[in-house]
């Protein structure tokens, strides 16, 4: 007897419109990510307020010292105590001033937590001040409320 | 002439699996590594280390703003040259408005000059506020801006 072989009927769904929609969830997600957040810290929430505007040009030279809850520094990757910042600085100040330079052309960006104490900020400024640092940018969170 | 039709119409399907699992990989970095980017201003300090560039004009001495804080941190009063404004930051720019009604924009170079002077615990958050609160106000889509040289006094430790 002649026994036919029949094939499993696997039925296959049709993945068009899933394949559609991931590529669109990519396309969305590959425009709208953010490679450039290296000003961005983790031990800050920065406080907001209604005045500021993103900045139109960026700062020239710009030194971003994040000030953490508990008062520690953090510039560059490292993590610095107002007495230790000036390590950091000064090799942030050597880079300025090998372009030809002063301390005086270069902005300080502070981007403290919202609920450091005031006095952390304070000595970051002083300790900035004794390297002959005078431009200061208290960087808030744009509130739009 | 008898012609055998034997070509199979399957054979020129792709298989998508491998195209798949690479895009459902793609999808996955991408949704974990977004995060919305909020939109961040500053504002600007200029603060030279203290030479006497303020004492040698006696006349033009900056505005005083006193913050006080408690122990946890919280505000619990603010002074404008020595006139107490109690914790509201609307009677602080109502107090500036008042001191610098007639300061315009333009003349914002040689505008009145505030210097803070905060408790050490005090949280930055209040003192942000009270920047704002002396820096200027929004008049609808407008920003009026009062006081644009700020600077901080000494620690107090």
């Amino acid at each position: 007897m002649r026994v036919k072989q029949k094939k499993p009927d696997m039925h296959e769904g049709d993945m068009t419109p899933m394949i559609d929609m991931t590529f669109q969830l990519i396309a969305f997600f590959m425009v709208l990510i953010n490679f450039a957040q290296t000003e961005a810290n983790d031990h800050v929430k920065l406080p907001s307020s209604q005045l500021v505007k993103p900045p139109e040009v960026a700062l020239e030279f710009p030194i971003v010292l994040h000030v953490g809850i508990d008062g520690a520094i953090y510039l560059g990757g490292d993590d610095y105590t107002p007495e230790t910042l000036l390590v950091g600085l000064r090799q942030e100040l050597s880079v300025i001033k090998a372009e030809g330079k002063t301390p005086a052309d270069a902005n300080v960006v502070i981007r403290a937590h919202k609920d450091a104490a005031a006095g952390d900020v304070q000595e970051v400024i002083r300790v900035a001040q004794e390297q002959q640092l005078e431009n200061f940018a208290l960087r808030v969170k744009e509130d739009r409320s | 002439m008898k012609i055998r039709n034997h070509q199979d119409a399957e054979g020129s399907e792709l298989n998508m699996t491998s195209m798949i699992d690479i895009v459902f990989l793609l999808l996955i970095f991408f949704v974990m590594t977004f995060k919305i980017v909020e939109m961040e201003g500053d504002f600007s300090v200029r603060m030279p280390l203290a030479g006497g560039g303020a004492a040698s004009d006696p006349t033009d001495l900056p505005l005083k703003l006193r913050l006080r804080a408690d122990e946890n941190g919280k505000l619990t009063g603010m002074a404008m040259n020595e006139i107490s404004l109690g914790t509201d930051f609307d009677k602080l720019r109502g107090q500036v408005v008042s001191l610098i009604g007639s300061t315009t924009p333009g003349d914002a170079e040689d505008g009145p000059e505030l210097e803070i002077d905060t408790d050490y615990n005090l949280r930055y958050a209040y003192v942000i506020e009270a920047i704002t609160a002396v820096s200027g106000y929004k008049d609808g889509d407008q920003v009026v801006k009062l006081i644009e040289k700020i600077k901080f006094a000494k620690p107090r430790r």
